[in-house]
């Protein structure tokens, strides 16, 4: 009796109707830090956004069952690679979204080339994923440190601040990221009075908040992240050097960092950022919704996420293919007009182009909300913001 | 002007002060694990979470509450030192008799179990709490700009830090104290409550660290690692100070900040290892630490 209800199940399920069938399955994976310094500005914020791209793309609709998992990679990179393997081997996942920390990053990108996926990174900021360590599987869609350089350095210089004194945190990201800024300011003809090395990750910044004082220098240049510049700037404010004079230059900040250094503290403070929810009318309203899912309005890594994953989503659709190399070379042939980042493509090797905007933290009395705290300074096009392809030592975008 | 190796000497006053007043954290944090060593025998690795849970506190009383820095400051120890009786009564009491390390892991499994709670709830970036007003500003002082509320934690610290030691070292309460830990059978013979004594002490050791959260909240990013980076330094204060020494803590305290201030000017880049290469040293010519009564 039983074989023959088995039989009659297994011929019922050939005879499905033939939509079901052809329902493509697609499978996400949102791979960052949940627990760490980053799980504010990506975490499970990521996860809801490409959830919320997954629900506007109207997957479903379009034949396309897609499916969004979610790991946490502690910032480790052996931790990613093992997660992203078996991802990959065993669950069936197509692509990789966010994971921040370049050296996570770094190694995802290339496990992702080997296994002929996509990796779209938008928490990440090293220079590399598309640059010597590049794949043409590996899209960057939200920032790099050299975009963050160009867009503070170049203007803050530009602006008749022209000394610069730097407070680098003491391991690669931190050289990497006055290295970079050096190079800005020496071009838009400023110069660099001095450079204090401080311990990662540090409480106290008094001390090397003095020399920097003692310096002359005009803005002084934080190159280091979370914590530690929230640390430093508010100990700069206590101890009057903005108020002496002396300006700050955060060369990488995320809105949560600004929310939780508060207005009256971060106001003045200028930095780069590729996506800020109230730009206009278009990322207010998206922010509203992301807000009411998730409880706070989002970072650039969140609407990179939802940005990268609609882009994805479109070559699928457009290929009906999850192969990598499919999909990037149409994500890579086909601009976009998109409600969070504006008109933008990706470039050749990886770069995803889109403008980046210079913000001015908002004094207390301007600020009519706790989200309410960048005034917009300067818009950097795609084209400026980016480093060139050519020089980048991308060895496959600048072979022909 | 005369300069040492290249630093002029108002460079020099600046740092040294500055020294102090990290030192001022380092000391009443210290005194909170020395008091609790000394007289409990307990190695409490929760300090930090419950140096957190004072800012924390304090920002959830404004922020919830409205009530200003300053009820905070009296407020917040008390709660966070009810916290720590609760801690004790519960489980602490039953591993007084059992190695040290089993105190050290419970309190190290606390520790974490209340940070990821926290991080949790309010995430890592942390959250704002302003200086008081009538603290804000601050002296010009010739060789630098001190900041009031600076000056003001010096001060706090200060006080709290030598009244600690008066009352265990010098008041008839301090030497019922001493006597419970040297023989808690005889001190209770002698009608003394000793486990309700045993019991006040830890809250009064937490309630010290919850004192430094708030002290630290406007100046420190408030985050629920806050405690977490600065608890391996105080660690190294207390061995270097000698386990369990209250007058030891204090002092090294308040030298060991001076002399990390000190490495801050002429070697920026080894202020993260001064004080354990100093520990290190001091553990192999001195095993009891400084001011350590016995080995």
């Amino acid at each position: 009796m039983k074989t023959y209800v088995l039989g009659a199940l297994t011929v019922a399920s050939f005879a499905l109707p033939a939509a079901a069938q052809d329902a493509m399955d697609v499978k996400l994976g949102v791979l960052n830090d949940r627990s760490g310094v980053y799980a504010d500005l990506s975490g499970e914020g990521s996860v809801v956004a490409a959830r919320m791209a997954v629900a506007d793309f109207g997957a479903a609709d379009k034949g396309l069952n897609v499916e969004v998992i979610s790991a946490d990679h502690q910032n480790k990179p052996d931790v990613a690679s093992n997660i992203a393997r078996q991802w990959y081997d065993q669950d069936g996942v197509d692509a990789i979204l966010d994971v921040p920390t370049s050296s996570a990053a770094l190694a995802v990108a290339d496990i992702t080339a080997q296994e002929n996926k996509i990796l779209i990174d938008s928490g990440a900021g090293s220079t590399q994923l598309t640059g010597e360590q590049c794949q043409p599987t590996t899209i960057h869609w939200t920032y790099d440190t050299a975009a963050l350089a160009k867009g503070t350095g170049g203007a803050v210089t530009e602006g008749g601040d022209a000394k610069w004194f730097f407070l680098t945190a003491d391991y690669a990201f931190g050289h990497s990221l006055e290295e970079e800024t050096s190079k800005v300011v020496a071009e838009a003809g400023g110069e660099v009075v001095g450079t204090v090395r401080h311990p990662f990750p540090a409480t106290d910044f008094s001390s090397f908040l003095l020399q920097a004082q003692g310096s002359g220098a005009d803005v002084i240049g934080l190159a280091n992240a979370g914590g530690d510049t929230v640390n430093a700037i508010k100990q700069a404010s206590e101890f009057g050097i903005t108020q002496a004079g002396q300006s700050l230059a955060a060369l990488l900040m995320f809105i949560t960092d600004v929310h939780a250094l508060g207005a009256e503290t971060a106001q003045g403070l200028v930095l780069t950022e590729a996506f800020y929810w109230d730009h206009d009318d278009d990322t207010r309203a998206w922010s509203a919704r992301f807000e009411e899912e998730f409880g706070s309005k989002p970072t650039m890594v969140h609407a990179g996420v939802y940005s990268g994953t609609m882009h994805y989503l479109r070559a699928v659709e457009a290929t009906g293919s999850t192969e990598g190399d499919v999909v990037a070379e149409w994500m890579k042939a086909n601009p976009f007009d998109d409600p969070l980042f504006g008109e933008g493509y990706v470039r050749k090797d990886g770069r995803v182009i889109h403008d980046m905007h210079l913000y001015e933290v908002k004094s207390p009395d301007e600020s009519t909300g706790e989200w309410d705290l960048y005034n917009l300074v300067a818009t950097i096009p795609g084209e400026e913001a980016f480093l060139p392809m050519e020089g980048s030592g991308c060895a496959f975008a600048n072979a022909g | 002007m005369f300069e040492l190796l290249g630093v002029p000497p108002q460079v020099l006053m600046g740092q040294l002060l500055l020294g102090l007043i990290n030192g001022s954290f380092y000391a009443v944090l210290s005194l909170g694990l020395a008091v609790i060593f000394g007289l409990l025998n307990i190695i409490n690795f929760s300090h930090g979470a419950q140096y957190m849970l004072g800012a924390f506190v304090a920002w959830m009383l404004l922020e919830y509450l409205g009530i200003s820095y300053w009820w905070a400051l009296l407020l917040a120890p008390v709660i966070v030192g009810a916290t720590g009786l609760v801690l004790e009564k519960l489980a602490l009491r039953r591993l007084y008799h059992l190695d040290h390390l089993y105190g050290l892991l419970l309190t190290f499994g606390v520790a974490l179990i209340i940070q990821g709670l926290f991080r949790n709830y309010y995430g890592i970036s942390g959250l704002p709490y302003q200086i008081p007003d009538q603290l804000s500003g601050g002296q010009n002082l010739g060789f630098m700009f001190l900041p009031n509320y600076r000056g003001w934690v010096v001060v706090a610290s200060v006080v709290v830090c030598f009244g600690t030691w008066f009352v265990i070292e010098k008041t008839k309460l301090g030497a019922y104290l001493r006597a419970a830990t040297e023989n808690p059978t005889l001190v209770g013979a002698f009608g003394i409550n000793v486990p309700l004594m045993i019991m006040l002490t830890y809250g009064f050791g937490v309630a010290l660290a919850g004192f430094a959260g708030v002290l630290a909240a406007p100046i420190y990013s408030v985050n629920p690692n806050m405690g977490a980076d600065l608890i391996i330094v105080v660690f190294a204060v207390v061995v270097i100070g000698g386990m369990g020494s209250i007058m030891g803590a204090i002092v090294t305290g308040f030298g060991l900040g001076i002399i990390e201030g000190l490495t801050k000017v002429f070697y920026p880049a080894g202020s993260a290892v001064v004080i354990f290469v100093i520990m290190a040293i001091v553990l192999m010519i001195k095993p009891e630490g400084l001011f350590g009564r016995n080995a």
